[in-house]
């Protein structure tokens, strides 16, 4: 069994950004997620936006780490190479109860060293976004607010730390530990283990059930679902900021996102589920968020929607951030209840999470051969003519369009398939293959061939994304088919 | 005995009567043309089909071959008819019309490949 | 870069591309046909079943058959060049003609520099996400077509238990094809009142197998977490949901046959004008859309039901880009309009003095329909058809000898 300095339960933006963070030490460290990709859990369906420090007051945890997170992402961008785009934020407000909010926004989001935001008036609102609805009297305008592709970020993460030494376990379900010699032993399901002086638990929304696995203490999360509906490139709603409303107490509201790749979103919507793994849409949502987006951006159209997913957040029953040692266990460190603004934060949170460690008696050095750079992913898409032609001439592959409504090339999906992604949802969030108009009605066949190519995997045991998500059962005339029918009678029902 | 049915020898679907006499024969009223008259006789009295499908191909090009009955088969046969399809072990060259099983049992059908792959 | 100049650039070569790229090469022009996949055809590759030919060749084909026969009629002739496994993803107007550039495995890019374009990319489905069913994301929901072309072309069965939605003939046929693979088809279910595909489908494919088939009836909700368990079926009456009948059936595969959109990403990059009624091109009476040289055939204009039309289209948009090449005297086209009952005319423009094909869709479903078309009070001509409904194309050859374009727009109306 191998041993580790650091095991990082959970590989989602908080898990990957620790993972980052650690690897610049001499340190061993791996990482334990429990699906069968990277991302694929409450860091999926995040909507993300990095906030603008101006939500949270002053004494939270959550709004020192936003606002430190917020400014590192210019320089993660630099290293990393994932789409980042600090287009600046907007709230708007309709009347002047909400302007009044506004005013306290203002405040906090001065107090918390939010550089450059203003309060504006409904000239300057309309002229910083033209497209909001002329009905604004006002509002707030925080230009360090952006936008970021959150899979694609954590993959960036994920790529960096293991290039720095990092591994990473995938499809490992905790299900219980032992603390022996002042060391922990974690194991999976699957009759795995690991052994590790410190955890770290960043497990989402199993990071309550984590935690008791641990031995840490008993907290229970809430699952807050948001459903956001994904509109197309060319929709007439998209915006140049990120269009917000005045939040509620219990939430930031329905947001008019304009996304890096050029698509819009609205949402997300905000209301608490039982079961923490319900990431159904309903119909009823979609009333509700078609109808504030349009009173933040008139030109939201229905007409317009791609696809609609949601999300779930875990949330602590007072809202903030538990991350410290735990008192119970003195080995395992404590990073759980993250929602919003757990994106923008993730950055700062791990900066934390390496001084708690510190604390806690790990040595850290520093790794003189760590590098904070990884390669630069060609991606066909964002190429000019005479740099695709280039890029074929060299590669071949990087002519072959497989998704054809993303533009996006073979060599592509085959670069997906050799970090590690080998799901389909896994090459689509890398990618964007099988994100557009035709949802994969043209390009999943095309992939799934060149997986298997490329893993061998059986065709038929191709899986969306890890676990019994195969799409398919087997070739035809095999004995498991199902045998072939009996003619029944004529029924029709009306 | 009176039977209502939708011929299938063209995309028109003309809905047919088929109807037993007192001596006996059948009346098909309702079709447009002779295919239908036929068809609907046959409706009535043994119900047979074309049947489309594709076998296995031992290719370098392609894993399967489309294939048809060339002639309408009784319905009752067709199950068997597919278990046979798909066991079968086809190798290229092949042309479109060539025969891959001949006479299914003894029901004078044949079943055809519906392309050619030839490597 | 390789750089290769044509007469005419046909994308797509499927049955449209196919046959416009004979017509246009049996008068001696250049051709290019270029097609994404490593093979032509298009999706008649897939359409294993019959019903194809009927009117073009007085025979009943199978899809794989027909496109044979397109394939063998371009042969091997010179001035038809194929570039498969290519796709056009870039244009630019140059002075005197256009120039596009391929993206293909073999070749790199290709810089295509032609007088003439023909658009013949087909269409795709209308899948999921633009229909909008709530519930979980798990694996095991396609589209009919996907989910043959998995079954047909790589031989697979997608599941052991299937519902689809959607009684178009590719659902219809989709629903035969899973039976006749070994799965169970447990439902069909329809928006609509009445089933949308053809009769005879209705027929040997649903009637066949006693496949319950439920009219008025939507997919509420789709369950499962890793792989679909099952669905929820709503029935509607006036058009609003009665959420208290719903029912759930218990599945492993949601097909989807719920319509077919005309590709046109390409088009509109080309900034061709689109028609919001077909989803496709705007064309004058010659085909052309409204970039001067740019000719659409086949499903990228409008969603055709047979093949044989879009071959025949196919002839005539390639007969008409070889007047353009030629550069004749086009002379004046007048309006032709889809009056009552019709939802589209294609093309929606007319030239006086010649025989004209019309091919357009009812909104109504009608045994004994009487189709007038004509000029202001001027009757042009009366076609009386045994049965219209939306799901049929309807097309006919008008007369036009003696419609003058001053005495207003052509009407098309049906009773």
């Amino acid at each position: 069994m191998s041993l580790y300095d650091v095991a990082i339960v959970g590989c989602g933006v908080i898990g990957a950004a620790i993972a980052r963070e650690l690897s610049r030490h001499t340190i061993s460290v791996v990482v334990l997620e429990k699906e069968a990709d990277v991302s694929f859990g409450v860091s999926k369906a995040n909507s993300g936006i990095i906030h603008g420090g101006f939500h949270h007051h002053p004494s939270s945890l959550k709004a020192r780490l936003e606002i430190r997170g917020n400014l590192m992402y210019d320089r993660l961008k630099e290293e990393l190479h994932f789409p980042f785009k600090r287009c600046g934020i907007l709230v708007a407000a309709f009347t002047e109860e909400e302007l009044k909010t506004v005013g306290l926004l203002y405040e906090q989001g001065k107090a918390n060293g939010a550089a450059g935001i203003e309060i504006c008036n409904r000239k300057r609102m309309l002229s910083l976004e033209p497209k909001l609805n002329p009905d604004v009297v006002g509002g707030l305008h925080a230009p360090g607010g952006g936008i970021t592709e959150p899979y694609r970020f954590v993959f960036s993460l994920v790529e960096s730390a293991q290039k720095n030494g990092v591994r990473l376990l995938t499809e490992y379900r905790v299900s219980g530990s032992e603390r022996k010699n002042g060391k922990m032993i974690i194991g999976s399901g699957d009759g795995r283990s690991v052994e590790a002086r410190f955890v770290v638990n960043a497990a989402g929304l199993s990071a309550d059930r984590v935690s008791e696995m641990l031995g840490g203490e008993t907290f229970t999360l809430i699952g807050r679902k948001g459903e956001e509906y994904l509109m197309d490139r060319n929709a007439k709603a998209y915006t140049s900021r990120v269009v917000f409303p005045v939040p509620s107490p219990i939430s930031k509201g329905i947001l008019v996102i304009p996304t890096v790749e050029g698509t819009t979103m609205v949402g997300p919507t905000a209301e608490a589920v039982e079961d923490r793994n319900d990431v159904s849409t309903s119909a009823d949502n979609f009333e509700k968020i078609f109808y504030h987006a349009r009173r933040l951006v008139p030109a939201v159209s229905e007409r317009d929607i791609i696809t609609a997913f949601s999300g779930i957040r875990p949330a602590l029953p007072d809202g903030d951030f538990l991350i410290g040692v735990s008192e119970k266990n003195p080995l395992l460190v404590q990073a759980a209840g993250i929602q919003s603004p757990g994106l923008t934060a993730a950055p700062a949170i791990a900066e934390y999470v390496r001084d708690l460690l510190l604390q806690s008696g790990l040595e850290l050095s520093p790794d003189p051969s760590y590098d904070p750079n990884i390669e630069r992913l060609e991606r066909l898409r964002q190429m000019s003519l005479s740099e695709a032609d280039e890029c074929v001439e060299k590669n071949r592959s990087f002519g072959e369009i497989v998704c054809r409504c993303e533009t996006v090339s073979e060599a592509e999906i085959v670069e997906a398939i050799r970090k590690g992604h080998t799901t389909l949802d896994g090459i689509k969030f890398y990618t964007r293959a099988g994100m557009g108009r035709c949802q994969g009605g043209f390009c999943t066949y095309k992939i799934m061939k060149i997986l298997q190519r490329e893993t061998g995997i059986p065709f038929d045991r191709i899986t969306k994304r890890g676990g019994g998500s195969r799409l398919l059962l087997n070739e035809i005339g095999e004995p498991d088919g199902g045998g072939l029918p009996e003619s029944g009678k004529n029924e029709r029902r009306q | 005995m009176k039977k209502t049915l939708v011929c299938i020898s063209c995309p028109v679907g003309c809905r047919l009567t088929v109807s037993t006499e007192e001596d006996g024969s059948l009346c098909v009223t309702g079709n447009l043309c002779a295919r239908g008259e036929e068809y609907g006789r046959e409706e009535a009295l043994s119900p047979k089909r074309v049947v489309t499908a594709t076998a296995p191909i031992d290719s370098s090009t392609r894993r399967r071959i489309p294939v048809k009955t060339d002639g309408f088969l009784p319905r009752e046969m067709i199950n068997g008819l597919l278990t046979e399809i798909y066991r079968l072990t086809v190798a290229p060259p092949v042309e479109a019309g060539d025969v891959l099983i001949e006479n299914f049992k003894e029901s004078g059908i044949n079943v055809v490949a519906t392309r050619s792959i030839r490597e | 870069m390789i750089s290769r100049n044509f007469d005419v650039l046909v994308i797509g070569g499927g049955s449209a591309g196919l046959a416009a790229a004979e017509s246009i090469a049996d008068n001696g022009f250049s051709v290019a046909v270029a097609d994404r996949e490593n093979y032509l055809g298009g999706i008649l590759n897939q359409c294993i079943h019959n019903g194809f030919g009927l009117h073009e060749y007085g025979e009943d084909l199978t899809g794989p058959e027909y496109a044979q026969r397109c394939i063998e009629k371009i042969g091997k002739r010179k001035n038809i060049e194929v570039f498969l496994e290519t796709t056009i993803n870039h244009a630019e107007e140059t002075p005197d003609g256009m120039v596009l550039y391929g993206f293909s495995r073999s070749l790199g890019i290709i810089r295509l520099s032609t007088r003439g374009l023909v658009l013949a990319m087909g269409c795709r489905e209308r899948n999921r996400g633009n229909i909008g069913i709530p519930g979980t994301r798990p694996a095991g929901v396609f589209t009919a077509g996907l989910a043959q072309r998995l079954v047909n072309i790589d031989g697979y069965v997608p599941g052991k238990e299937v519902v689809l939605v959607g009684s178009g003939d590719i659902g219809l046929i989709m629903a035969r094809r899973m039976t006749w693979v070994g799965s169970k088809v447990l439902a069909v279910v329809e928006i609509q009142p009445y089933p949308s595909g053809l009769a005879r489908n209705i027929s040997q494919c649903i009637d066949d197998f006693g496949i319950p088939l439920y009219l008025s009836h939507v997919i509420s909700r789709i369950r499962g977490k890793d792989r679909v368990e099952g669905v929820d079926v709503t029935p509607r009456v006036n058009g609003i949901l009665n959420h208290e009948e719903t029912f759930t059936l218990k599945c492993d595969t949601l097909l989807l046959s719920v319509g077919l959109i005309p590709d046109n990403e390409l088009s509109k990059k080309l900034g061709v004008e689109l028609n919001p009624q077909t989803g496709g091109p705007v064309v004058d009476a010659d085909l052309m859309t409204s970039r001067p040289g740019v000719f659409a055939c086949g499903n990228v204009l409008h969603v055709h039901d047979l093949v044989d039309s879009v071959s025949a289209e196919a002839r005539r948009c390639g007969t008409a880009v070889c007047n353009y090449l030629r550069e004749e005297e086009r002379g004046e086209q007048g309006d032709a309009v889809a009056g009552s009952n019709i939802r589209y005319v294609i093309p929606g423009k007319f030239r006086p003095g010649r025989k004209m094909v019309f091919t357009m869709r009812p909104l109504i479903v009608k045994n004994k329909a009487e189709l007038k078309i004509s000029q202001g009070k001027k009757p042009v001509c009366t076609r009386r058809l045994v049965h219209v409904q939306p799901s049929e194309m309807i097309s006919i050859t008008v007369d036009l000898d003696g419609a003058e374009t001053k005495r207003g727009p052509l009407e098309f109306h049906l009773h």
